[in-house]
């Protein structure tokens, strides 16, 4: 079966070149002048600072998006309203919106010349360059992870089950928290590990709404823009890869479970 | 579980039952974060009227960043179609060591943030490559970026699809003397079309609006590397942002159309499923 | 429920607070400025904080593209003493209603730091350029950034121009030079800071930049020289306090101004806006040294040369473009 073989070479060779060695070289160049200068550079106050406010926000993002997620995937297969076509679209257009072009919209709603921002501003609350305004980019980019990945899964599954229960007498909560939340949790899953990766690797439309305020408004991502700005390669990649292993530790924390679970 | 012993069916609450909440919670939250913003960016794009509006995405230099947006796309998106599908075939059929770590870097373009991509492509494929492949500032480069950001899409929707196929069809056709190609032409490739488009949708809606890998790698030259969100952005610090705002329009109008016609063709290919 | 308890965790996370505010009685003031001076002001705030004046007073930093950084200040980043590139992204702020139109009025015009624009080369100069009429030669790659992104990339362009003009061209041959710049342009970075470390990744013959980022990347390591023309263009970067700033603002910016801050500046490779610390051996006098005013003012050019419809360098844009395709 060479076909197989050919196909192997194909798919690693492809990984390898676009995926694996540059990844690798991003390891490599972090730890290029040695582990120490590499946990000097993650340790730093800048660093250790923008490491916090990445995970606060997404902290924050990640348990709304999915929360949403659920209810939204919900209202799309169960619920086929009119225009859930539609709608299940538009929770896909923060995937392919330009980072510039998200920032400017939030920018024309929260800043200082925008629809809500002159009167937010005025009365003390700063959206836009500040917290708020960096958790609203950020869930707006990771919006669609949740919902894409529970959506086929709800399909699949069906709402037999669902239906069975409420025959034999369960309410609509019921049905929810023990028919359907532990059949779609696996989608849910995946999909806030994916929603995670995003909120934690997202880069341009913070970069637009967060004022790069040094110890205050520099996320991780920014933080490491400003060491290439700076020269410092070694911080830059150093902080990458702090970035790259909390995605993947996401990534195979659910791994784990799921082994567990035995699924 | 006494509750199940009851013999009467409750009715369903309208108030407060998961699927009204469900409506309720997704157009309130989807309307605060996305809709609203781009309700602004539309409306600022109309500042001008629909004169201004119209000159600015006909705008030489508009018109030719988003040709180079969509070409560029295209290719990305053919090559992601078939890259996509052989990696998730490997991934799900074939077996070898390393392969669940393989299966784990897969999802690693969503983590990384984009600029990181773009530098690790430059060092790597720029003009001091180890390996002496120079393609920066050029639209190989281009694709090369796009290529990176947009790898997990084709994989993941496949993945799936691949890992639920029932095999007894395949060995089916076998059985009854067909080759491979034509085991996979006629009963795996139908089966695997609406999962391929869905992911190549999105891929190729992702590439039109990439910018941190990009604008650092391509050179951003106006009129031949310069891609939409780049000449956006040149607009807004111009001063001319109901221009930029045109021209998002246009991107968001695109990219909608794109993942309606997407959503439109599979619930087609799906439609005798169920 | 686990999103619930983690929800909740958040709520009490941010309640707390948690960011590295210093519990200083002094003031906090908070800097914008754009993408160079970082490391200048990184010692400068210490040196301030050491003074009578600065005692207590912290600080808050941002640094980003000055078109940028003016732009968000505009939109609402809460800014107390502000430093751009160039007037017109301080001109932005008065317009604003957020900087006081007087501020110009200050010592020096305002102005915090100067430089030049200089031809960044590799190092020793391999292809043996030293004036404009080299950049057009056959063969020579220019690196610049994008004028409608970069304040840097203003400063070039119109020291570009502005040499062809001192050379006793005429405004048309001046900006046919333009022309034929552009078309040795092979990239354009959207921020000076950016085209510097294309330059110094190993792309092109030669970069147009302030003086202060080519000796910033010599101090960095980065291996380049720098020529400076025949005829340049002075650099002036402005600063200014923001109308609510607090009485602090003003009492840093008198400090930038002192002898002790000035040879910070000059230390980190700026000219020092009291010309007396302008040391001839590292900063030496161009020949024909030429300001922004000599060609109009910032106001003016702007207008002229970087209106984005119809802007002298929209139209090279567009034709050097017409011609690639």
């Amino acid at each position: 079966m060479t076909t197989k073989y050919v196909l192997r070479f194909v798919a690693l060779g492809y990984l390898a070149a676009l995926l694996v060695v540059p990844v690798g070289l991003v390891v490599q160049r972090a730890l290029a002048d040695g582990p120490g200068d590499f946990l000097a550079a993650i340790t730093t106050p800048e660093a250790m600072h923008a490491l916090w406010l990445t995970v606060l926000i997404a902290l924050i993002a990640v348990p709304a998006n999915t929360v949403f997620g659920v209810l939204c995937a919900l209202a799309i297969v169960r619920r086929r309203f009119p225009g859930h076509g539609l709608v299940n679209s538009i929770v896909d257009l923060p995937l392919a919106l330009s980072p510039v072009v998200v920032g400017l919209a939030l920018v024309l709603v929260y800043g200082r010349n925008g629809w809500w921002g002159s009167w937010l501003i005025d009365n003390g609350f700063q959206v836009i360059f500040a917290l708020p305004g960096m958790v609203l980019a950020t869930i707006f980019v990771s919006l669609p992870f949740v919902v894409r990945e529970v959506v086929p899964v709800l399909r699949e599954i069906g709402d037999e089950q669902e239906e069975a229960s409420a025959t034999l007498g369960a309410s609509s909560w019921q049905t929810f928290w023990r028919v359907t939340l532990p059949a779609i949790r696996w989608g849910v899953a995946y999909g806030v590990v994916l929603t995670t990766a995003r909120a934690l690797g997202e880069f341009g439309a913070v970069s637009v709404v967060s004022g790069r305020i040094a110890g205050r408004t520099e996320t991780m991502t920014l933080h490491v823009e400003e060491r290439f700005q700076s020269f410092d390669l070694t911080g830059a990649y150093a902080s990458s890869v702090v970035l790259a292993l909390l995605a993947v530790a996401t990534l195979l924390a659910m791994t784990l479970l799921r082994r567990e679970d035995g699924s | 579980m006494s509750s199940v012993a009851q013999p009467v069916v409750k009715p369903l609450r309208r108030r407060r039952n998961p699927a009204s909440l469900s409506l309720g919670v997704t157009s309130g939250y989807l309307s605060l974060i996305v809709l609203i913003p781009l309700a602004a960016l539309v409306l600022r794009s109309t500042e001008g009227g629909a004169r201004a509006f119209w000159n600015a995405v006909t705008e030489p230099q508009a018109v030719a960043a988003l040709k180079i947006t969509f070409l560029i796309s295209l290719i990305v998106v053919i090559v992601n179609a078939v890259a996509g599908t052989v990696i998730a075939w490997v991934l799900v059929r074939d077996s070898f060591r390393g392969k669940s770590i393989v299966n784990a870097l897969i999802d690693l373009p969503f983590a990384l943030p984009t600029i990181v991509a773009g530098l690790t492509l430059l060092a790597l494929y720029g003009p001091k490559s180890p390996i002496g492949v120079n393609v920066a500032y050029t639209t190989s480069a281009l694709v090369l970026a796009l290529l990176f950001v947009t790898l997990p899409f084709v994989v993941r929707t496949v993945q799936p699809v691949l890992l639920e196929l029932d095999r007894d069809m395949e060995e089916a056709a076998q059985s009854l003397g067909a080759t491979p190609l034509q085991t996979f032409r006629r009963v795996v490739f139908p089966n695997l079309f609406p999962a391929i488009l869905s992911g190549t949708a999105l891929g190729f809606a992702r590439s039109l609006g990439e910018f941190g890998s990009v604008v650092l790698i391509s050179g951003n030259q106006p009129f031949k590397t310069e891609v939409a969100s780049v000449y956006i952005f040149g607009q807004i610090e111009s001063d001319n942002v109901t221009g930029a705002a045109a021209v998002s329009v246009v991107l968001l109008v695109a990219s909608l159309a794109v993942l309606l016609a997407i959503g439109g063709v599979r619930r087609w290919a799906t439609r005798h499923d169920n | 429920m686990r999103f619930l308890i983690l929800a909740a965790t958040t709520l009490a996370l941010v309640g707390c607070g948690g960011t590295s505010e210093a519990s200083s009685d002094g003031a906090k003031l908070t800097l914008v400025a754009y993408s160079t001076p970082r490391e200048v002001y990184a010692q400068l705030t210490e040196d301030f904080a050491k003074t009578d004046a600065g005692k207590g007073v912290s600080f808050e930093e941002s640094y980003g593209g000055s078109g940028e950084q003016s732009r968000a200040v505009e939109s609402g980043l809460a800014a107390d003493v502000v430093a751009f590139s160039l007037e017109s992204d301080m001109t932005r702020l008065v317009d604003a209603g957020l900087v006081d139109s007087g501020w110009a009025g200050a010592a020096h015009d305002g102005m915090v730091s100067d430089s030049v624009v200089v031809l960044a080369v590799r190092k020793d100069n391999p292809k043996g350029i030293k004036t404009w009429d080299d950049l057009t030669k056959q063969g020579v790659e220019v690196i610049t950034a994008n004028p409608f992104t970069s304040g840097g990339a203003r400063w070039n362009v119109m020291a570009a121009y502005g040499a062809q003009l001192k050379q006793g061209k005429t405004h048309e041959q001046a900006v046919g030079y333009l022309r034929e710049l552009f078309k040795h342009v092979s990239v354009q970075d959207k921020s000076a800071r950016e085209s510097l470390q294309t330059f110094a990744g190993g792309k092109g013959d030669v970069l147009l930049a302030y003086e202060n980022e080519a000796i910033t990347a010599q101090q960095k390591g980065e291996e380049l020289d720098y020529v400076i023309p025949d005829q340049t263009l002075l650099i002036e970067n402005p600063i200014a306090v923001t109308k609510d700033a607090g009485p602090e603002a003003s009492e840093f910016l008198d400090f930038l101004r002192t002898d002790e801050a000035q040879k910070v500046f000059a230390e980190k490779g700026y000219r020092s806006v009291i010309p007396s610390l302008v040391d001839a051996s590292t900063y030496p006098n161009p020949k024909t040294l030429f300001t922004i005013k000599d060609l109009g003012g910032w106001d003016e050019v702007q207008k002229k040369f970087f209106d984005h419809e119809d802007g002298i360098m929209a139209g090279i844009q567009r034709e050097v473009g017409a011609a690639l395709e």
